[in-house]
């Protein structure tokens, strides 16, 4: 009974939360929305048993991201969004296409319906730091050691792009 | 009647599919640069809801190995696109991705 109580609560707040982000002209507020988005992802998450990811998804995400989001916003010192005077065309049929696309995704994924509670009643081994740290390091063990390259990747192109140019 | 509220695989599914579509509706419509990465965020956190969702039904850790990879892959993306938001900010004294569109022609 809470388990079908904490679904329905994470997921409506999850949709709220993205629909605030995508219509928020402010992006202060755009991102708040997507703060609370991420947290009940981080709830459906644990509604899952994946518990390591959910911490993960609350440091990482709602923690370390969106604080740099946050920072760079007030850095900025952006403006609210101007309304479109008229009504644009190419929002429309970004609208359409959105709508499309959830109900083609929601059409062609019913047969998970039929699937009942059984997949999720299974047990499920891969939620704990323990048994995801000893696949990381035995059958994933490259891509987690070529992640270290990605990161380092970043580092060094965000202080190439983002430093002042001078020419001297 | 119970049987419709109980979560089972096709909800998280379908709560995976609606994030992603209004995460690529706020990509389409958004004019501020920051909002765009926002709602590029909100998009791979819909397909990792998805893949932890289908790694939990086979009991498989490579879902969820991906979603770890995913997160630190988005980690990435975050700090070199505010890089580049702030980059275009210092030429243009706006993030208007509308008025960025130098490589056109």
């Amino acid at each position: 009974m809470v388990e079908i109580i904490l679904f329905w609560l994470f997921s409506i707040l999850g949709i709220a939360g993205a629909v605030g982000l995508i219509f928020n002209r402010n992006p202060i507020y755009a991102a708040l929305s997507l703060i609370i988005n991420f947290f009940s992802i981080a709830g459906l998450y644990l509604s899952l048993r994946a518990e390591f990811l959910a911490v993960i998804q609350i440091l990482v995400y709602a923690g370390a991201i969106m604080v740099l989001f946050l920072f760079v916003i007030m850095l900025l010192n952006l403006q609210t969004e101007e309304k479109a005077e008229k009504f644009d065309a190419k929002r429309g049929i970004a609208f359409l296409f959105g709508l499309a696309f959830a109900a083609e995704m929601i059409y062609a994924l019913r047969s998970f319906a039929s699937e009942g509670q059984t997949p999720l009643a299974a047990q499920f081994d891969y939620g704990q730091v323990e048994p995801i740290g000893r696949s990381l390091m035995t059958s994933f063990l490259f891509p987690f050691e070529m992640i270290s390259v990605v990161l380092l990747a970043a580092l060094i192109g965000a202080i190439v792009v983002a430093r002042k140019h001078t020419y001297t | 009647m119970m049987d419709f509220f109980t979560p089972n695989v096709y909800s998280y599914l379908a709560v995976s599919a609606l994030m992603f579509a209004l995460g690529a509706v706020g990509v389409m419509t958004r004019r501020n640069g920051i909002v765009v990465f926002m709602c590029i965020e909100l998009m791979l956190n819909a397909v990792n809801l998805a893949l932890i969702t289908f790694s939990r039904m086979h009991n498989d850790p490579a879902g969820s190995i991906l979603v770890f990879f995913v997160m630190c892959v988005a980690a990435a993306e975050a700090v070199v696109g505010l890089s580049i938001v702030l980059a275009i900010f210092r030429n243009k004294l706006n993030i208007d991705i509308n008025q960025v569109n130098i490589f056109k022609w």
